[in-house]
């Protein structure tokens, strides 16, 4: 480990790095990075690297755990042995235990738990490469991931800390800030403002306390500002990607939501040109409801989905001739 | 926030006494349950201290013993501060490892009594890089009524007050009292539907939202804080919180430390 600078903060109020001393580090995220997880981000700070990935609303196991009335949150914050100077032992630690706890009890105010009764929504925070301030770089990406996951929630939440050096008050501190400060000072905040995360360890006034969350404040409302952009991003393409531009693919969309049959919630399902096709299924559907009596959609929809697939797999090249012709 | 169940009954209850001012137990939302400090009361252990608080029973332990230090720190002594959350104090603590609740206050403690300096660890050192002293700071608790927070961080620093080095026993030269320098104190508040009491009991424990503890100084200076619980605290409510707690730790620290 490098030895204590003499002098943190210069005679023109810059830190080590070159920042100001309520300047945060350079942050990029990224969202749905990962093919299996929900919902994922990798996020780099400063030198921080941070992977968080969301699995679920899922199935809880074992039951005994489960919540009646809501979901339960499960947070993993996990450093990877390679992830600091001297390699860590993996597996949990106190520090990873607790930190683990406090993360999760920083996003069950925004979190709409009671939407998923029984279920279980997985959170896992993997930092890479740690270089002071990984558990907040953890909750700004895990608040990306559950937000890429459409997990329903107030708001998103930003996290970032405030520290002491020099007798001063610093936003964002970087490894030798952490080190040899006097004070380091987590919090995270959603976007109404409120503090869902707060520890603080050092020495500090309560003055400088009341600094530190102003600071903590405006940090936070920046990494919101990153946080909505990368979200806007990537949900502006899929837009794209989605909604056909060809006038007669729009109709075809538009009537076939039109059409009554509860059932037929798939916008691929056949076009309306197929009319004998459509009878014949609405028919089958309709027998097997009949029939069953029974709240087991799922099942139908199932067998629904696949008999239009084939459908649509056999005459879409003729749907194709016809449009043309 | 806890494990106990506990019905909506008895949540609407204690809400309901909130509104109107008042507590299960008749305290005002400002008022500490009694505090009953013994020190000295382990003649095995280099320091220790049993404390009640309300019924609260809580026995922290001192040991020390001669060990490595860390490489980054190669000229002081270490402090390890560990919390058995035993199944005698309650019937649904269980036996076996530390699970993350008493992990979080043992760490709570920890970086209030490391962080505000209170043991001089440059005097700890017996060879640089080679050998120093080891303080075990161990908190068995032995009954939960509530806020065992705070009798643990009390328990602590009573404890290392009364602690002595032992060097005759290890062949380090003479025994010499530990080397304490502050008394942090902590004071844990809860916030039950939007107020603020301070000491929660078990019932209030489990049903508040957000329990924020503060460790303060003798000059009045924080050096630990934690937020813990489910909810979500604004920085107005906050600063109220800290500004309290420090100035009830100066009670504290005045009628059951100083006079240790």
């Amino acid at each position: 480990m490098s030895d204590k600078p003499e002098k943190f903060i210069d005679e023109n109020g810059l830190r080590l790095d070159g920042r100001r001393v309520d300047e945060i580090r350079p942050m990029k995220m990224e969202i749905g990075v990962l093919s299996r997880a929900d919902g994922s981000c990798y996020l780099e700070w400063g030198k921080n690297k941070v992977l968080a990935a969301v699995y679920g609303p899922r199935e809880l196991h074992p039951r005994r755990l489960q919540k009646a009335d809501s979901a339960l949150i499960r947070y993993r914050y996990n450093m990877a042995a390679f992830s600091v100077e001297d390699r860590i032992r993996p597996g949990p630690s106190r520090r990873s235990i607790e930190i683990s706890k406090v993360s999760r009890e920083a996003f069950e105010p925004v979190v709409l738990t009671h939407l998923y009764p029984g279920a279980v929504i997985d959170v896992f925070a993997e930092v890479l490469q740690a270089d002071a301030g990984t558990r907040t770089a953890a909750i700004n990406a895990a608040s990306m991931a559950l937000a890429d996951a459409g997990i329903p929630m107030k708001g998103l939440v930003s996290a970032c800390a405030a520290g002491k050096v020099d007798g001063q008050m610093i936003l964002d501190l970087d490894k030798a800030e952490d080190n040899f400060g006097d004070a380091d000072i987590p919090m995270a905040i959603t976007s109404e403002g409120e503090i869902t995360l707060l520890q603080m360890d050092g020495d500090i006034t309560q003055e400088e306390f009341k600094k530190a969350i102003e600071m903590c404040k405006e940090g936070c409302r920046q990494i919101l500002e990153l946080q909505k952009e990368t979200l806007k991003n990537k949900f502006a393409k899929l837009d794209e990607v989605e909604i056909p531009d060809e006038e007669e693919d729009v109709s075809a969309l538009v009537e076939s939501t039109l059409e009554p049959s509860e059932e037929e919630e798939e916008s691929d399902i056949p076009k309306i040109e197929d009319a004998e096709e459509d009878i014949i299924d609405d028919d089958e559907i309709d027998d097997k409801s009949e029939d069953e009596e029974s709240d087991y959609e799922d099942v139908e929809i199932v067998e629904g989905e696949s008999s239009f697939e084939d459908v649509d797999e056999a005459e879409s090249p003729e749907d194709e001739e016809e449009e043309t012709a | 926030m806890g494990n106990e169940v506990m019905s909506i009954l008895k949540k609407d209850y204690i809400y309901n006494l909130m509104l109107k001012g008042k507590r299960e137990d008749g305290r005002t939302f400002d008022e500490i349950r009694n505090i009953d400090i013994r020190t000295n009361v382990i003649e095995k252990a280099e320091g220790s201290a049993w404390i009640k608080l309300g019924e609260t029973e809580i026995l922290v332990g001192v040991k020390l013993q001669v060990g490595s230090p860390f490489p980054d720190s190669a000229g002081e002594g270490v402090i390890i501060t560990s919390m058995e959350l035993n199944p005698i104090a309650s019937p649904d603590f269980e036996a076996g490892p530390p699970k993350e609740k008493a992990i979080e206050m043992a760490r709570v403690t920890d970086r209030g009594i490391r962080e505000s300096g209170a043991i001089d660890l440059s005097k700890l050192c017996i060879t640089e890089g080679e050998e120093v002293w080891i303080i075990f700071i161990d908190i068995h608790v032995l009954n939960n009524t509530g806020n065992i927070q705070d009798a643990a961080s009390l328990g602590a620093i009573a404890a290392l007050l009364t602690a002595t080095v032992p060097g005759e026993r290890e062949g380090r030269g003479e025994d010499r009292p530990l080397p304490i320098r502050d008394m942090p104190v902590s004071v844990t508040l809860v916030d039950i539907g939007g107020e603020l009491m301070v000491d929660p009991d078990l019932d209030e424990e489990t049903v508040c939202d957000t329990r924020i503890t503060i460790v303060s100084n003798q000059d009045g200076s924080i050096s630990g804080m934690q937020k813990s619980g489910d909810g979500a605290l604004t920085e107005e409510k906050l600063l109220k919180a800290v500004a309290f707690a420090c100035q009830k730790a100066s009670e504290l620290r005045e009628t059951h430390l100083l006079n240790i």
